[in-house]
């Protein structure tokens, strides 16, 4: 334990020490002022004869959180990516990894180690900017989440299975590479989450169901969808029927098994890249 | 029981055959040198014993433990030919963190002893970044000495040092023969290796070409006489053959005034050895 949490150590000092983590807080400030902005704008200006049923102040409150959530997953990703994007192969590469790696301490240990590393400043990055999204849009506007801990959690854990499908990529794949592949990725789940949305409002079976078998084989995207449908858990009518048409609202919901599904996900891919850095020369 | 025991080992790369049964011994406390051109698998070799590459075929052993095994891990010191140390640590940072992962308790006081017995002594608090490249090897060797290592994989571990830093470097090497740490040093510098390596192999092919003290692979080359009517030398005569060859000499009313037994160097046995292939 104490190897796996030295190693945890070293890959957060590396992490709070690159030049990318202080880029990300000036476009993290950046992104929560204008958040600011943009959310103050949403509830200036309601419309003046809402269509009856809709919940003007829930539907604005939700589509800007929605958009907040969006904007927090891609930055959070940035991060764990960027963290763990060259943690075999690049380390490898750069002769890094070779002092560490002769240590009498498992691979394995190393690989959990490095995904506790960027766990440790992810998951509360992540966790920190959506708890100040939601209170931007509630002293905003008044409007509130229908459900406040769990969509935070989900978003958090979007962020761990996209770095720990990092940190597989890092024991195959160049840092470039795999850097590339782990956000065509982000961006094949994000479409998929689209085409669920469009499917859902034409109706279409097969694009539904090209959707849904994404966003299990991207949970991260699942648990981004499940996020957003639970912050307007509470929404009926017309107001529900309108946020479902997306894109930034009404999130289609996981189900019960999503969080077991998402967390047996991590296991095999952590299972994965173990198997393969294992059997890797060096 | 050997600090290293290596039977049979093989390695391959697809079609290209990097160690093709190798065998090699370093005994407790012994200093020993691996020659080779590029390619000859020296570094193939040193990775699968550090446990970094895993062997296609064949056995090694650390200290009794299969290499690449944690217990293997635990009982050597490896410094390897590329490597670096995070910039934003400073030297003691690093022996630290590597005094974690060897769990060795040996805490300031060895952090210290490494850094005075590698000549870093004063600069203990400056920063990886600011240190020479000459500096980050001479750290490397410090760390590679972290938990008291029982054999000692050192890969050019003099490559970028000037004559001062490798004279450090083989006055450690002479201080760990001292100590009873067995030391396998792969070096393209014969002459570092001639000074302080009690045997030494030479690999060529992915094979074991020679080996033996430098002693030993240094072969006869004759005698040499210096007499009152010029140098003489008697190309098939061995040391022994040297007293006999001055009384002849004498007795035939020659004046005598020096004698060399000439033998190889070991660079020339080197190149005998791989056949005068180059890198």
């Amino acid at each position: 334990m104490t190897a796996v949490l030295t190693i945890a150590g070293y890959a957060l000092r590396e992490a709070l020490r690159r030049r990318v983590f202080a880029v990300l807080l000036v476009l993290t400030v950046l992104f929560l002022a204008l958040f600011w902005l943009g959310a103050r704008q949403a509830f200036a200006h309601p419309p003046d004869l809402p269509p009856v049923g809709l919940d003007a102040t829930e539907f604005a409150g939700a589509i800007v959180l929605g958009l907040g959530m969006f904007a927090i997953l891609f930055l959070g990703s940035v991060l764990a990516v960027f963290l763990t994007l060259g943690a075999v192969r690049g380390d490898a590469e750069r002769g890094l990894l070779q002092p560490l790696v002769t240590r009498p301490v498992s691979r394995t240990k190393l690989l959990l180690a490095r995904l506790l590393g960027a766990a440790f400043v992810c998951v509360p990055y992540v966790a920190v900017v959506n708890a100040l999204a939601i209170v931007i849009v509630g002293r905003s506007g008044g409007w509130w989440p229908d459900r406040l801990v769990t969509p935070v959690l989900e978003l958090s854990a979007a962020v761990l299975i996209l770095a720990a499908l990092s940190l597989l990529g890092s024991v195959f794949l160049s840092a470039t590479a795999n850097g590339i592949a782990v956000f065509m990725l982000f961006g094949a789940g994000l479409v998929a989450g689209l085409l669920g949305q469009i499917a859902e409002v034409v109706n279409s079976h097969t694009l539904s169901q090209i959707s849904k078998i994404t966003a299990w084989a991207l949970p991260f995207e699942a648990l981004y969808q499940d996020a957003l449908n639970r912050i307007t858990a509470d929404a009926s009518g017309l107001t529900e029927f309108a946020l479902d048409l997306g894109p930034f609202g009404g999130g289609r919901p996981g189900g019960s098994l999503l969080p077991l599904y998402a967390l047996a996900y991590l296991v095999v891919v952590l299972g994965v890249a173990a198997w393969g850095f294992n059997r890797r020369d060096l | 029981m050997a600090a290293l025991a290596v039977r049979g080992l093989e390695k391959r790369y697809g079609r290209v055959t990097a160690l093709g049964g190798v065998d090699l011994e370093v005994g407790e406390g012994e200093l020993v040198g691996l020659l080779g051109p590029n390619g000859a698998g020296k570094s193939t070799l040193v990775k699968i014993v550090c446990g970094l590459t895993r062997a296609t075929a064949g056995s090694a052993t650390v200290c009794g433990a299969p290499a690449g095994s944690l217990a293997a891990r635990g009982a050597i010191g490896y410094l390897a030919e590329l490597f670096r140390f995070p910039g934003w640590y400073r030297a003691d940072e690093v022996l630290e963190l590597h005094q974690r992962l060897a769990a060795s308790r040996g805490g300031a006081a060895e952090r210290s002893e490494l850094l005075d017995l590698v000549g870093l002594e004063d600069v203990g608090r400056k920063r990886v970044d600011d240190f020479s490249k000459g500096m980050q090897q001479r750290l490397g060797i410090a760390q590679a000495l972290v938990g008291s290592p029982r054999l000692l994989l050192l890969d050019e571990p003099t490559s970028a040092l000037d004559p001062a830093g490798r004279r450090t470097v083989r006055g450690v090497l002479e201080e760990l023969r001292r100590r009873g740490i067995a030391v396998l040093l792969n070096s393209h510098l014969l002459s570092e290796v001639e000074l302080v390596c009690d045997r030494v192999v030479i690999l060529s092919g992915g094979q074991v070409a020679a080996a033996g003290t430098p002693d030993e692979l240094a072969q006869a080359r004759g005698v040499e006489i210096e007499t009152g009517s010029g140098l003489r030398t008697f190309a098939s005569a061995a040391r022994e053959d040297a007293p006999r060859l001055v009384a002849e000499l004498v007795a035939a009313g020659e004046s005598i005034y020096g004698v060399r037994v000439l033998t190889t160097t070991l660079e020339e046995a080197y190149l005998e050895a791989v056949g005068g292939e180059g890198s």
